[in-house]
This record gives C-alpha cells, sequence and structure tokens, in this order.
C-alpha cells in the first residue's frame, strides 16, 4: 500500500512538436512518464508538464479539440504541480499578443513580443538571473545558461508580478524567464535541451513533486474518475 | 546576454557520418548518435545533421537516427536534407529534432517555408542558402552571390541575400549560410557573403563552409556578423576543440557558453 512507486508525470501531447526530448529528460532524473493525448489521460499522476513551441491560437486550438483545456484548468485549480514550458508558460497567461488568442487566463498579464531585441527569434542559450531563491533552482548557480527559442515572452500584470517572478534573462530588455505561484511553475526555456543544469531542473520539479504527492489528501490523489475504474 | 553559438554539424549518408570536400568524395566519419554526444559533452550548443543522401529510402534511417541522437544529448538539434512537406518536417520534429531545414524544397516551394512556419512556429524553420560568389563582371557593381540547390550542384537563378529576406519574409526563423566556394577548403568563413545578409535580416545567422581555426569563428561573428557558428571536419578530425574555438572567441570579448568538462 505504502510501497514506493516512481513519481508519475503526465505531458500533454497535443500534435506537434519534439517530444523525444522531454520524456527523455524526465525519464533519465527518475520520473515516470505518461502521455498525455486527451482530457481522459491526466488520471493520477503526481504532475503535470506542458510543453510546446510556437504560437498561441493553434495550440489553443488542438488542446479544445482534445478535450484538455477543462481537465488543465481543473488541475490548476486544484493546486496540483504544473510545469508549463515555453509556450506551456505562455498559454497561463490571459492571451497572446502574437495571434490575439484567448489563452487560459491562469496569471493575470499578456504574452507580448520581445522588446528592442537585437534578433527575432530569441534562438540560443542565455542566461538565467534569478529574482529570489527557489527550489526549481537548487543546485543550479544564479546566471546559468538555458536554450530559449521564442519570439514572445509572458508579461506579469498586477499586485502580484514581482512576488511571481523567479528569474528574469535580457535579449534587448529583460524578459520573464521563470515564475511559480505556488505548485504552478513556468520556464521560458527549455529545460530538456538545456545540459546538466536543465536536468537539474526536471529533477528539482520531480522532487517538488513528490513531496506535494506524500501530502496530498486521498481525494486529490485519486480522482473520481479513475477510482471507479 | 545571448551566447553566440557554436555548432557542429554532421553530414549524414545511410545513417553515417561522413565528410567530403564541395559535396564530393565522401568519408566515413562515425555513428550521429555517438558524435552527438560527444560534442555535447565538449560543449556544443547544438547540433546540426544534414542529410546528405536524402533518398526516399534512407527516411526511416534518418528518423532512427534523430531519435537515437535525442535520447543521448540533451542539447538542440536540427535536421536538414530532403525534407519536401509539412508532413515530412512533423515525422522529424516528432522523431526528435527541434528544428527542420529546407534547402532545396524551399527553393522550389517557397510557400512551404509559410506552411512550415504556420505549423509549427517559425522558430523550427530554419532555411539554408547554399551560396557561391559570382563570377566577376567588367562593370564595378557588387558581385552578389548565386543560390545552388541539390547540394551545390545545380543553379537557381536566385540572388543569395535577396532569397534571404525572402525567406524570412515567408517565415523561415533562422538561416544557414553556406559558402559553396569555402565548404570543405578549410580558407575562412566568407564574411562578406555574411554580413550581405546579416545586415538585412533580423532572424539569427549561421556561418557555415570553410572553418579552418577557432579565429575563423570569430571573424564570422565580428566581422559577418552571424549568431552561430557552424563546422564539421575540425571537429570530427580533432584538428581543434569545441573548447578552444569557444575560449578564442571568449578572448576576443564574444559571449559564449562555457562548459566545465565533466567529470571522469
Amino acid at each position: 500500500m505504502t510501497r514506493a512507486r516512481m513519481t508519475q508525470v503526465a505531458v500533454v501531447d497535443y500534435g506537434a512538436g519534439n517530444l523525444v526530448s522531454i520524456g527523455q529528460g524526465l525519464e533519465a532524473v527518475g520520473a515516470d512518464v505518461v502521455w498525455a493525448p486527451d482530457g481522459n489521460s491526466l488520471g493520477e499522476a503526481d504532475a503535470l508538464i506542458v510543453p510546446g513551441v510556437g504560437a498561441s491560437a493553434p495550440a489553443m486550438e488542438r488542446l479544445r479539440d482534445r478535450g484538455l483545456v477543462d481537465p488543465i484548468l481543473g488541475w490548476i485549480r486544484d493546486g496540483r504541480p504544473y510545469l508549463g514550458i515555453c509556450l506551456g508558460l505562455q498559454l497561463l497567461f490571459e492571451g497572446s499578443d502574437e495571434d490575439d488568442a484567448e489563452t487560459l487566463g491562469v496569471l493575470p498579464g499578456r504574452t507580448v513580443l520581445l522588446e528592442d531585441a537585437p534578433t527575432l527569434p530569441h534562438i540560443g542559450w542565455n542566461q538565467v538571473v534569478a529574482r529570489r531563491p527557489h527550489p526549481l533552482f537548487e543546485g543550479i548557480g544564479d546566471g546559468a545558461d538555458f536554450y530559449f527559442v521564442h519570439s514572445y515572452a509572458g508579461r506579469l500584470a498586477g499586485y502580484e508580478a514581482d512576488e511571481l517572478t523567479l528569474a528574469e534573462t535580457v535579449h534587448g530588455r529583460p524578459f520573464l524567464s521563470a515564475l511559480a505561484r505556488g505548485p504552478l511553475l513556468g520556464v521560458q526555456f527549455h529545460p530538456e535541451r538545456s545540459g546538466r543544469d536543465g536536468l537539474r531542473l526536471l529533477a528539482n520539479f520531480v522532487r517538488l513533486a513528490a513531496g506535494q504527492a506524500a501530502r496530498r489528501p486521498a481525494e486529490l490523489a485519486a480522482p473520481a474518475a479513475v477510482r471507479t475504474a | 546576454m545571448l551566447r553566440r553559438r557554436v555548432i557542429p554539424c554532421l553530414d549524414v549518408a545511410n545513417g553515417r557520418v561522413v565528410k567530403g570536400t564541395r559535396f564530393v568524395d565522401l568519408i566515413d566519419e562515425g555513428d550521429p548518435a555517438e558524435l552527438a554526444e560527444r560534442y555535447a559533452a565538449e560543449g556544443a550548443d547544438e547540433i546540426c545533421f544534414l542529410d546528405i543522401t536524402a533518398a526516399p529510402e534512407a527516411r526511416a534511417t534518418l528518423l532512427d537516427v534523430v531519435e537515437r541522437t535525442a535520447r543521448r544529448a540533451y542539447i538542440p538539434l536540427t535536421v536538414g536534407g530532403g525534407v519536401r512537406s509539412v508532413d515530412e518536417m512533423r515525422d522529424v520534429l516528432r522523431a526528435g529534432a527541434d528544428k527542420v531545414s529546407l534547402n532545396t524544397a524551399a527553393v522550389a516551394d517557397p510557400d512551404l517555408v509559410r506552411r512550415c512556419a504556420n505549423r509549427f512556429g517559425r522558430q523550427a524553420v530554419v532555411v539554408a542558402i547554399d551560396a557561391r560568389q559570382r563570377p566577376s563582371e567588367s562593370g564595378d557593381g557588387p558581385r552578389g552571390w548565386d543560390v545552388l540547390v541539390r547540394g551545390g550542384r545545380e543553379a537557381t537563378g536566385l540572388e543569395a541575400v535577396a532569397w534571404a529576406e525572402r525567406a524570412v519574409a515567408l517565415g523561415a526563423g533562422e538561416l544557414l549560410v553556406t559558402s559553396i566556394d569555402r565548404d570543405g577548403t578549410q580558407s575562412g568563413f566568407d564574411t562578406a557573403l555574411l554580413r550581405a545578409i546579416s545586415d538585412r535580416v533580423p532572424v539569427p545567422v549561421i556561418a557555415s563552409g570553410g572553418a579552418s581555426g577557432p579565429a575563423d569563428f570569430v571573424a564570422a561573428v565580428i566581422e559577418g556578423g552571424a549568431d552561430a557558428v557552424l563546422a564539421a571536419s575540425i571537429f570530427h578530425r580533432r584538428l581543434h576543440s569545441i573548447g578552444a574555438v569557444k575560449a578564442a572567441m571568449a578572448a576576443a570579448g564574444l559571449p559564449v557558453r562555457l562548459v566545465e568538462p565533466a567529470v571522469a
């Protein structure tokens, strides 16, 4: 009953892009990866990762087509561990200037074009500078390089903005490169493509999720739909 | 600050890394996934595979190589060679590539660049331009560069700078600019070509063709305005290490990502 099991991480698979790296990265740090191609497949996972690159409107459309929007919103509302990577972070905001898409609206603010960027897209390794300490970055030096590939980034609005900001990166002007609101985490860079520090960050996320799973009340640990199965 | 990237390029034929001079006289240089992993450990910022067989029957081999590499090297992977459709690009991305480079197919069907960018985002679409300086004419005007396709064998009538601007307008998120004159000759990058293009487009430009040593990488960035520099044989043959190239770039004041060697 209490036998230790691997921390299970559901990764949303909504149609495009490279999922091999994220799956391999999670397995390398000891997680059990389950793919979530639709809304019924989040199941009993301990943590959810929404990856993705590209534009918001087609991504939202694919999430809707696969019945993933409400399960993701429900997951976040229940306070379960979430890591948004790149587009998976941007989608948490209210909308995107890229294509005027309305996105999940979990965080106050919008996804906006990088300002005064010397090159666009912003492609390559850049420094992630901490604004406050957080266990997601445990063991990772301040200013460590991570791999970015994007033209837009989320911009937090409202009184919580400073509090939610974990890290910023400069390309032209500083932009939001990592945030946290309790168990809701997001990074603009790609940890699965960022060498050893990237794997360390994924390991930290899995460890945080495992810690929360251990504390989680039974009704959240086993959602009704799954419990009856 | 955004780092200038150093990218080892692996020309892949039938699942093996090869290198020839001016796209001919190919020599076997090893297993792509193994080499990619070694380069990642040595500090490569990205890996580029160019599938120079690109025959339809070799696709499965390529996808297998991509997937094996993605499982071993936790750095970005760009794959080029023979991708002609949105569906083929999807297959390569799903196998574990982060970016796909379009060359001959983009010239033949420029709208392919737009369709791929719409589907996967422009950051996933690299347009590769193989350029050769135009022969000297009697006039004093700029000579310009011809765009070649099919591995540098066929002229297109396009001028490289004009094609670069058009490719970006269509949706290219990055340009891989190879000087056919310099490729495989180890006589340095064509910095005039790189500068002509990098001054005209907002997207990152990757310099390719002609690397002989660390000083060439510095010149590609400072004189050519390149954001990233790609080379093949000088790394495969261990003439220069990625670390030595990056040290030279850092000494020249360029921002680079320095990786401590893994503890043996």
